[in-house]
């Protein structure tokens, strides 16, 4: 009891320290690397919470982008500003009740969260079908709930308005919104993983049927564990339509699902961690890999820019990851504060442990 | 609707349904023997059109070698994938299986729109494809019809090879029990390549005879076929070849149908399909012929 105290403590210091670092970011960096950092925190909900469900249950989902655009699309409609709504709708009017209001600045979270809410919604929807069976159809339903969204974003305009989209959604996700979010996520999805649900999760990940001749419920905690990962799916979404003011329906292809099976894949699948270090390490590396892309002059030589290389590049990185390194970065290691301790030879750690044990009996 | 129209729209579905039997040929016999969902399935589809595209554009082959140079070299670039992604991950858990299929797919949907560029290509399609036949009141393009009976020569190809050759035998050997089958002196890997490379070739066939249908091609696309012609297979009842072809028949014609009939929902066509996939996965899980898969601990 005194340990988890201790950890308490130590998790709302750290918490504590990273918002004075936030505001000291906010008021001293420039528009460009806070922008950076906001676009990982957003990566880090979405795939703290993809990981979830892929890493800790073993469950390969391919639905991240479908729970995005739910969340993203509710949050927009929640937030876009009704003089922007009527200017954004010039070919068919928006259906009601969106045209009748709009969220001031202060309920941004409120809208945030009813994404949130529609990501967990749409989870449950395809969740049912998929976990009645066993095997891989959740790839498959999770892909063509992906497109289902895709074509209702296409067509109904009056909710949506197609392709076009919506512009001028305000910029309200700012560091303190993003990385909240990324807080909230991290700390809801490691108490999961570390709870009694947590053990069974991993126990169905690794044998399925033996998890549930131990008196698992299979169903119920896979549909925890995706419908847990389909509402944070949605803050994501929402916080990030939010940041790049506007939304339409190729924000959220199956690339962005992509993306994070990169991240949670070279963070190591089941590493709430690597999610949330590569989460950041790969918002950072997008920016990075911009070089591969434009024209290189060394000396006389003159390599003209591919465009579209970068995408070439992930994916070779994903197949080669798969094949020699299927750990990933951090394998299933996992921060946590008796690790910190014991490094810094605060407590002692478990290796000390065990070896005064090992002189005692000898 | 008249019985003019009737008859192009079921012509044209029972043609759109053959194509997405040669591709959903492939899903089922991967997936009956590896259990892996083949991503990459639907892009070997582009590359097959592709590989047609260039022999007769550059290359100025008759059209009818090329075609069977461009199904013989997608074969080849199917057993290569096998080769240098999936045989790899063959022993690692299920999910790292899908992951490497996931990479090679955006892999080549991604070379090709650096090699080639995204800019949809005309593709010249032979003569007697751009005909237009009259059946009785009705005038169907030559498609139409030459598709449907092209698939329908290639699908008892392939069901001859799979039930009355010694390669088939070991196919259906493997996709029972693999351990079993290589303690009878099978070479397991040897026929998992000829599988991928026959369901490659299928795919080059039906990516040839889409390009003639529909003539421009584009890297991305194989993507909505592929992804249709898998919930054919699931349809069908994955694992089982006859429920693959009668899946991809039926996707092809309520694909048609409901367009013809209710014109209004044209631009939900895709999200009909995939529906149907969630409420089959919901009602009827194994498929129209698929027996319930025994787990086996």
């Amino acid at each position: 009891m005194e340990r988890r105290r201790l950890h308490l403590v130590l998790t709302l210091a750290l918490i504590a320290v990273l918002f004075l670092a936030l505001w000291w970011a906010n008021t001293h960096l420039g528009e460009f690397p806070l922008r950076v950092a906001r676009t990982g925190a957003i990566y880090v909900v979405a795939a703290v919470a993809y990981n979830l469900v892929n890493g800790i249950t073993g469950q390969f989902s391919l639905g991240p982008n479908g729970f995005m655009a739910l969340g993203g699309y509710t949050t927009a409609l929640l937030v876009l500003p009704l003089q922007q709504k009527q200017f954004v709708w010039f070919l068919e009017p928006l259906m009601w009740p969106f045209n009748s209001f709009s969220f001031p600045g202060y309920l941004f979270g409120l809208a945030v969260l009813l994404g949130g809410v529609m990501g967990a919604l749409g989870a449950l929807l395809v969740g049912i079908p998929s976990f009645r069976l066993r095997g891989d159809y959740l790839a498959i339903a999770t892909f063509g709930f992906g497109e289902i969204i895709f074509v209702l974003a296409n067509n109904l305009i009056p909710l949506t308005n197609g392709p076009l989209g919506m512009k001028g959604i305000p910029e309200y996700a700012n560091v303190y919104w993003c990385f909240g979010a990324a807080i909230v996520a991290t700390l809801v999805v490691s108490n999961i993983a570390n709870s009694s649900y947590g053990r069974a999760m991993k126990a169905i990940r690794d044998d399925e049927i033996a998890a549930e001749a131990m008196g698992v419920n299979v169903f119920r905690t896979k549909m925890l564990a995706f419908v847990t990962s389909g509402f944070f799916g949605g803050v994501a979404g929402g916080l990030l339509v939010s940041l790049i003011t506007t939304i339409s329906p190729t924000l959220f292809t199956f690339g962005m699902t992509f993306n994070l099976l990169i991240i949670i894949v070279l963070g190591g699948l089941g590493s709430i961690t690597g999610s949330v270090i590569t989460g950041f390490g790969f918002a950072l590396m997008s920016e990075l890999l911009r070089v591969v892309e434009a024209p290189i002059n060394i000396g006389p030589i003159h390599i003209p820019g591919v465009p579209g290389m970068r995408m070439v590049v992930f994916s070779v990185l994903l197949i080669l990851l798969m094949i020699f390194y299927r750990r990933g970065l951090f394998g299933q290691f996992e921060l946590s504060w008796d690790w910190v301790l014991s490094v810094l030879r605060v407590t002692r750690g478990v290796r000390e442990c065990k070896r005064e044990r090992k002189t005692e009996s000898s | 609707m008249t019985l003019e129209t009737l008859i192009q729209q079921l012509m044209n579905g029972i043609s759109l349904g053959s194509l997405y039997a040669l591709i959903a040929i492939g899903y089922t016999m991967v997936y009956g023997i590896l259990r892996l969902i083949n991503f990459a399935h639907s892009d070997i589809f582009m590359v097959g059109a592709y590989f047609a595209f260039f022999l007769v554009a550059i290359f100025r082959l008759p059209w009818g070698v090329s075609a069977i140079l461009a199904i013989i070299l997608t074969a080849l670039v199917g057993m290569i994938v096998d080769r240098a992604a999936y045989r790899p991950v063959r022993n690692a858990p299920r999910i790292s299986a899908l992951i490497t299929a996931v990479g090679v797919s955006f892999f080549l949907e991604n070379l090709g729109l650096v090699t080639v560029g995204a800019r949809p290509k005309a593709f010249q399609r032979p003569d007697i494809m751009a005909r237009v036949i009259p059946i009785g009141p009705a005038a169907v393009s030559g498609v139409s019809i030459w598709v449907p009976i092209l698939s329908l020569a290639l699908l008892a190809l392939l069901l001859f090879i799979v039930y009355r050759t010694k390669v088939g035998m070991a196919m259906r050997s493997v996709s029972t029990d693999i351990e079993t089958t290589r303690l009878m002196g099978v070479d397991v890997d040897r026929v998992i390549s000829y599988t991928f490379a026959i369901g490659s070739a299928l795919a080059a066939a039906g990516g040839i005879m889409w390009a003639c249908k529909y003539p421009q091609i584009n890297p991305l696309m194989g993507i909505y076929p592929g992804w249709k012609a898998f919930t054919a297979a699931v349809v069908g009842g994955i694992g089982n070849i006859t429920g693959a072809m009668l899946g991809g028949f039926l996707i092809g014609l309520v694909e048609i149908m409901t367009v013809a009939v209710l014109p209004g929902l044209s631009g939900y066509r895709d999200g009909i399909i995939f529906t149907l996939l969630l409420v089959f996965l919901l009602l009827r899980p194994t498929g129209i012929l698929g027996e319930p898969l025994k787990e086996k601990v």
